[in-house]
């Protein structure tokens, strides 16, 4: 074990009254990444458990590895089907031409390869960005970077529009890290999800590069409608004209965000994290239950002016950032409710809220991110209750 | 009150600013710091009607009863705003649209109501009025701050004045949406805060409650 070796050697540089004293948390952060952690509990209460944080974390980013690889795909097959009417320029396309990849859409490691290199600098600055902002922190308030940051990363990644500018990743990672996360004191106390954060402060900030039917698709010329935005100006039952099947969406080759498109692969993180118990079926059951009932609810009242009201939940699941909000975000313990009744309102309250949104709201096509970020909001509060009325009801079995 | 003048006059700048330490008067800093230029007027009608009002409040301090000065307190500080708002629609009718309700709502304005009730009915006249004074200054110089970053980061100039060329007129600066919407306000006022409380630690306030780390027995 040299590394093993290697670490001991250099970690009294990093402990107290060491040289780089102050730089510990770098030092803990690339040891308990590589090792598991080998410090214990010192004082009461000592929880055993077979998962900790480290490990819950690492398998959120498996969980995402289906999604980010439909995502390439996806990418690639959209950038590479829209190349054959418009000229192709730029980098990416001298990086495909040199090695002799070039823009076949039909063939998907082609597809894949061109993906890749839209989201590796999108990846790759908001690693640096965000990693910076977390190691100043944890540098000055003495915390650890802690895996964590990986999920946020990845999310983050895997919710931005192909086409956005390197400069907008790193400033809305910024916020995220920092106003979403840090200033409430890190991982586990934050109650916003800090992906989500700093893809809403784009969304406000920069609304012409964060939405519309000109982004997700990064061709100078190509327009490309998501379903969404096809559903709110000319109803869902367009989509099929547009050539947009239920299937389409399910698998995953639309308009929209990188990873964010494929429901299926969002289903297949979902089994993951649910087989392993990282996600609470609770939150993924009330959020479901949300959105199908109240999407039923408004096909039954109906509209004449809004068709909207007619989208069935089926395709409200499959379109836009529903399931990928539904795995990875909804099912966030730490800004999520922490009751198992709170659990379900949570739940139930986010997926109300997109369908709401989407349906009712003529600003917004898309809902999920808003609805997420609104629940988080409300998650301490129907905590309270749920504490207050067990406080209550058990007040009363011992008068 | 062992405050001198200048005390009076400078403490509301920083050591006990109305906004990052009180938290008073948010409402109208969120609402009218999209550009410099009405802020700067917000921060003139304000101060003028602090300053008026705790003065003549002051005056009449030993001679209004107890149990209605809260109403009196509000007709003088009324009067001063519908003062201040018929000044603005004579001769800044722009800027008067433009702030709209805001100008109405000083009356409500927490510092308003707070140098009444905490400084002017306990203190003479000339002291009520510096504070006044002050406590406007100190809201002013947040407002100031925040309509310095948004005007500059959400349109690109300062006071109307282009110092970032956007791209919708052919420059490089891509202008954050977000700075001009109310809400982006807080976010500054709450960095003002943090940055505030840094540089002086002694304004940050006791934790309600501490985690504690029992050793086992």
């Amino acid at each position: 074990m040299g590394l093993r070796n290697f670490f001991d050697r250099i970690e009294p540089n990093f402990t107290k009254g060491g040289k780089w004293e102050k730089l510990f948390p770098i030092y803990e952060m690339v040891e308990s990444f590589l090792y598991t952690p080998k410090t214990v509990t010192t004082a009461a209460p000592h929880a055993r458990s077979y998962i900790d944080m480290k490990r819950i974390m690492t398998y959120v980013v498996i969980a995402t590895i289906p999604c980010i690889l439909f995502g390439l795909y996806n990418t690639g097959l959209q950038v590479n089907t829209a190349l054959g009417a418009y000229e192709a320029t730029g980098w990416r396309v001298a990086v495909l031409e040199f090695l002799g990849i070039g823009f076949d859409p039909s063939n998907p490691l082609v597809n894949m390869a061109h993906g890749l290199l839209y989201f590796l600098p999108i990846y790759i600055t908001t690693l640096v960005v965000g990693g910076i902002w977390e190691v100043i922190f944890a540098t000055v308030r003495g915390h650890e970077v802690n895996e964590g940051f990986l999920v946020t990363s990845m999310l983050y990644a895997l919710i931005v529009p192909a086409s956005i500018p390197l400069w907008q990743v790193a400033l809305g990672i910024s916020f995220g890290v920092v106003i979403g996360k840090e200033v409430f004191g890190g991982t586990g106390k934050n109650f916003l999800n800090p992906a989500l954060t700093g893809r809403a402060f784009l969304y406000f900030a920069y609304p012409a590069y964060m939405s519309g039917d000109s982004i997700w698709t990064p061709v100078d010329g190509f327009s490309g409608a998501t379903a969404l935005s096809i559903s709110a100006s000319s109803g869902f039952d367009q989509l099929a004209a547009n050539g947009m099947e239920w299937m389409d969406a399910f698998i995953g080759t639309i308009q929209g965000s990188f990873g964010e498109t494929s429901t299926l692969a969002c289903m297949i993180g979902l089994a993951f994290l649910l087989i392993t118990k990282i996600a609470n079926w609770r939150l993924v059951l009330g959020c479901m239950a949300g959105m199908v009932s109240f999407s039923l609810l408004l096909n039954a009242i109906g509209s004449d002016s809004n068709p909207m009201f007619a989208m069935p939940w089926y395709w409200h699941l499959v379109t836009g950032g529903f399931a990928f909000g539904l795995v990875f975000m909804v099912t966030e313990p730490v800004s999520a409710s922490h009751t198992n009744a709170g659990r379900y309102i949570y739940g139930a309250l986010i997926g109300f809220m997109v369908v709401m949104i989407r349906v009712i709201n003529p600003a917004f096509p898309e809902g999920m991110m808003l609805a997420i970020l609104f629940g988080n909001v409300f998650a301490p509060l129907i905590d309270h209750f749920v504490v207050q009325a067990n406080i209550k009801r058990r007040a009363k079995r011992y008068v | 009150m062992a405050q001198t003048r200048r005390e009076m006059l400078l403490d509301p700048l920083v050591d006990n600013n109305p906004i990052t330490l009180q938290v008073l008067g948010i409402c109208s800093a969120l609402a009218v710091t999209s550009s410099l230029k009405v802020a700067l007027v917000m921060t003139i009608a304000v101060t003028l009607v602090t300053a008026f009002s705790s003065m003549f409040i002051s005056v009449l301090r030993n001679q209004i009863p107890s149990s209605i000065r809260i109403i009196v307190q509000m007709v003088i500080i009324a009067s001063l705003v519908i003062l201040v708002d018929q000044v603005l629609k004579a001769y800044a009718f722009e800027i008067s649209k433009t702030l709209s309700v805001f100008v109405g709502l000083i009356i409500t304005n927490c510092i308003v109501m707070g140098r009444a009730e905490a400084f002017a009915m306990k203190n003479p006249p000339v002291a009520s009025f510096i504070d006044g004074i002050g406590n406007g200054l100190g809201y002013g110089l947040i407002l100031m701050l925040v309509g310095f970053v948004r005007e500059l980061f959400g349109a690109g100039s300062l006071f109307g004045v282009t110092i970032l060329e956007t791209v919708n007129n052919g420059g490089w600066y891509v202008p954050n949406g977000m700075l001009l919407l109310p809400p982006s306000a807080f976010f500054i006022i709450g960095l003002l805060i943090w940055a505030f409380r840094s540089w002086k630690p002694e304004q940050v306030e006791a934790r309600e409650h501490k985690i504690q780390v029992v050793e086992a027995h």
